[in-house]
């Protein structure tokens, strides 16, 4: 069992929990996961370690299925039944001299150990986040804290940049020598992102999020092509060259599981209301 | 005793065999003639006294017998349940020349389930040395490496990436053939004998290289869980599964009870599997009983059928369909799965294994409807820990190079079952697990061991 120390809610639908995760503090690096099962019925399901504190680790997640929004609902003294981890390669950080961290959504989550490891390798580190609206961004104030410069957009204006994170990612390779990149956020907008660092070759790393149950390259099921090969991305990954990702792919076997994923919630609403159980689970 | 009917049982996850009652257990304990130089023993891999625990059953002391079989094997019951007896213990009795082998394995099980039901009696355990040993994996090595060490007074910590332990036993083969108490009452009793078992800890990641070396010795049994895929078009479409996702999605994961469980799987109207061993035939047999319809495709012949004989005849029996002298080529489909194209291959000569070769045969091809596909070709050692061991020397096919007594080449770390010899069979980890811990006692201790030595 593995205390939830404390949660709160850091945007809308978006949540923070930090839980005690000794085995998995001790170790985590930038880039890494964790694999979390919240009960017995519960599935296995992979999340970002956005930070180490102690023996605690923190993990930000969006409540869109299930899961996350059992997760949603946990508080100070809860528990989850399982905590897995560090899983997946730490990101391959480096002196390489002006690195870029790019971050959109809740993939936000995953640029401070990124940031702060790619500071201390000496790099001089430009943070660039977005999301939908102001409500939506997350974690601005801690990464204006590590980052040496840190740019904000929103695709409706509504806080920095009106438009997206690849518009300040291409000012930003326009005016400097930009060494490193890493995008961190959904498939789609890593995809689009990766595109800008393209033409000029910029090393360009992708943290790949698909579909996982063992985290242990088991099972196989979060295999994705790139550079035309098959790659598991719990071991071989989760950080790929984002340039020869096949992020259609990706995308697809995303998906397979959506109709399941709707079949859960609604489960899980009937559930909720027939017993009570889950009204202050949201 | 027998197998529950193939028309009842398709629909549910309960055991197939039902096993032997006391009265059945006696009158077959009763046929063993306790032969003077007894073959069974010398086939059985952990070397069981089998004449003991059979004469045992037959004087009804079926506690007695119990008592006999766990100084050799603290898991009777998973072994009784999954070991080829037929081609061990079985395969060499005498009674087998002229009519039926004494059936070993049931009377195995069945001393085994009664005790566990009746007088469950924990494994003594020796003072303790002080010695401690790191198990890396909860699987049929990792759990009689533990007892072995566990007995001989040593602290044993076991490290499993998962959250359950018991690797195989209770992600792949599914309850039907080993139901999972069993598996979790053998295993409670390794934590009664001392042996602390830390779930959730990949070693590598959760516990340092550093860690481990703080151990006095190291066991490396991390099995062979890295699924091998055909390498053929068409194996990124959504449906294809690899054998050990689909079988840990139902059998760990318990996704045939979704969305009472939360993780999902596709039940699929038509499944495909592809392969001929044990894991093929489970991995058929699980789709069976999730409704669908089910080919089984094999590139050779039904006498080379890997999987164990009767396992065959009950996934006949369960209604799968099985297509030999059959090889996928293309896996066809828009995003999923829609068929396979496959083509008929043609026995050849003998290959380096000793088997017939299959040769494709030419515009031989042809297409099944399937929305699944489960590949059940093999697996091999997971490189994720033991690539990040220096100073071990690796094998062709990635696995952990030992010697007769499972040392590797890195002092004080071991290795044992599939990790070091290739995908086997249960009782052949523990089998090769036993032999480890007995080395590393001995290392430990400062005795010699292994040549000049028996056992």
């Amino acid at each position: 069992m593995y205390r939830v120390e404390e949660a709160k809610a850091l945007a809308e639908r978006v949540y923070q929990v930090w839980v005690r995760a000794p085995q998995v503090a001790r170790h985590a690096r930038a880039g890494q996961f964790l694999i979390v099962r919240i009960d017995e019925r519960g599935e296995r399901i992979p999340l970002t370690i956005s930070a180490v504190q102690g023996d605690l680790v923190r993990i930000i997640f969006m409540a869109v299925g299930k899961t996350t929004r059992q997760l949603a609902a946990l508080e100070e003294g809860d528990h989850v039944l399982d905590i897995a981890g560090p899983l997946g390669r730490p990101s391959e950080i480096q002196n390489d001299g002006r690195v870029i961290v790019v971050g959109g959504g809740v993939g936000i989550a995953s640029l401070p150990l990124i940031a702060r490891e790619a500071r201390s390798a000496g790099n001089y580190v430009i943070g660039i986040i977005g999301a939908r609206n102001a409500d939506f961004l997350i974690l601005e104030d801690e990464l204006a804290g590590i980052c040496d410069e840190l740019h904000v957009a929103t695709d409706d204006g509504s806080r920095g940049h009106h438009g997206f994170p690849a518009d300040l990612l291409k000012q930003e390779i326009s005016r400097h020598k930009i060494d490193c990149v890493w995008i961190i956020g959904p498939a789609i907008m890593m995809k689009v992102t990766s595109n800008v660092t393209r033409p000029a070759g910029i090393k360009t790393f992708v943290s790949l999020n698909p579909v996982m149950v063992d985290g242990t390259g088991m099972c196989g099921s979060c295999r994705v092509s790139v550079g035309g090969e098959t790659r598991f991305a719990c071991v071989d990954g989760p950080e790929f060259d984002a340039h020869l990702v096949d992020f259609e792919l990706l995308m697809q076997r995303q998906r397979y599981y959506l109709e399941e994923e709707k079949e859960s919630m609604e489960h899980y609403h009937e559930h909720a209301c027939r017993c009570g159980e889950g009204t202050h689970h949201g | 005793m027998g197998d529950r009917p193939a028309s009842v049982r398709i629909h549910d996850f309960l055991e197939v065999d039902t096993g032997l009652t006391p009265d059945e257990a006696v009158i077959e304990a009763e046929r063993c003639i306790q032969c003077k130089k007894p073959g069974c023993v010398k086939g059985c891999p952990v070397g069981i006294d089998i004449p003991a625990f059979i004469a045992a059953v037959a004087q009804k002391d079926f506690v007695g017998a119990a008592a006999i079989i766990k100084e050799e094997n603290l898991l009777p019951a998973i072994c009784g349940r999954v070991c080829p007896q037929e081609v061990q213990c079985e395969g060499v009795c005498i009674l087998g020349v002229k009519e039926q082998p004494v059936r070993i394995g049931a009377l195995e099980r069945f001393v085994a389930d009664w005790e566990r039901e009746h007088a469950p009696k924990i494994p003594a355990v020796a003072e303790p040395t002080g010695y401690r040993v790191a198990v890396v994996g909860s699987g049929p090595a990792g759990l009689a490496a533990s007892f072995e060490l566990a007995k001989r007074g040593h602290q044993v910590t076991m490290f499993e990436s998962l959250h359950a332990p018991g690797g195989v036993l209770m992600y792949g083969i599914p309850a039907f053939r080993l139901p999972k108490d069993v598996v979790q009452a053998e295993v409670d009793q390794l934590r009664e004998m001392g042996v602390d078992i830390r779930c959730n800890h990949l070693a590598g990641a959760s516990v340092s290289m550093e860690e481990l070396d703080h151990f006095d010795a190291v066991l490396v049994a991390t099995g062979a869980g890295l699924p091998f895929f055909m390498g053929i078009p068409g194996e990124q479409l959504s449906g294809v599964y690899s054998a050990n996702e689909f079988l840990t999605r139902v059998n760990l994961m318990h996704a045939n009870r979704f969305p009472v469980y939360d993780t999902p799987i596709k039940r699929g109207r038509r499944v495909v599997v592809v392969g001929g061993g044990n894991v093929a035939m489970d991995s058929a047999r699980v789709a069976r009983r999730m409704g669908a319809k089910v080919t089984l495709v094999y590139r050779r012949r039904a006498e080379d059928l890997p999987a164990r004989k009767a396992e065959v005849e009950r996934a006949a029996e369960e209604g799968v369909k099985f297509l030999l002298c059959t090889n996928p080529v293309r896996i066809l489909g828009d995003q999923s799965v829609s068929g396979v194209e496959c083509v008929r291959m043609e026995m050849c000569d003998l290959d380096q294994s000793g088997r017939p070769e299959a040769v494709p045969v030419e515009g031989s091809a042809f297409t099944i409807e399937a929305d699944l596909l489960v590949q059940a070709i093999g697996q091999g050692p997971n490189p994720l820990l033991i690539r990040r061991l220096s100073g071990v020397a690796y094998g062709r096919k990635g696995n952990l190079v030992v010697d007769e007594n499972g040392k590797t080449t890195r002092e004080r770390y071991y290795a044992a079952g599939d990790v070091a010899t290739g995908a086997a069979t249960v009782i052949l980890a523990m089998g090769g697990a036993k032999q480890a811990a007995l080395a590393i006692d001995a290392m430990l201790r400062g005795e010699p061991f292994g040549e000049g030595k028996e056992e």
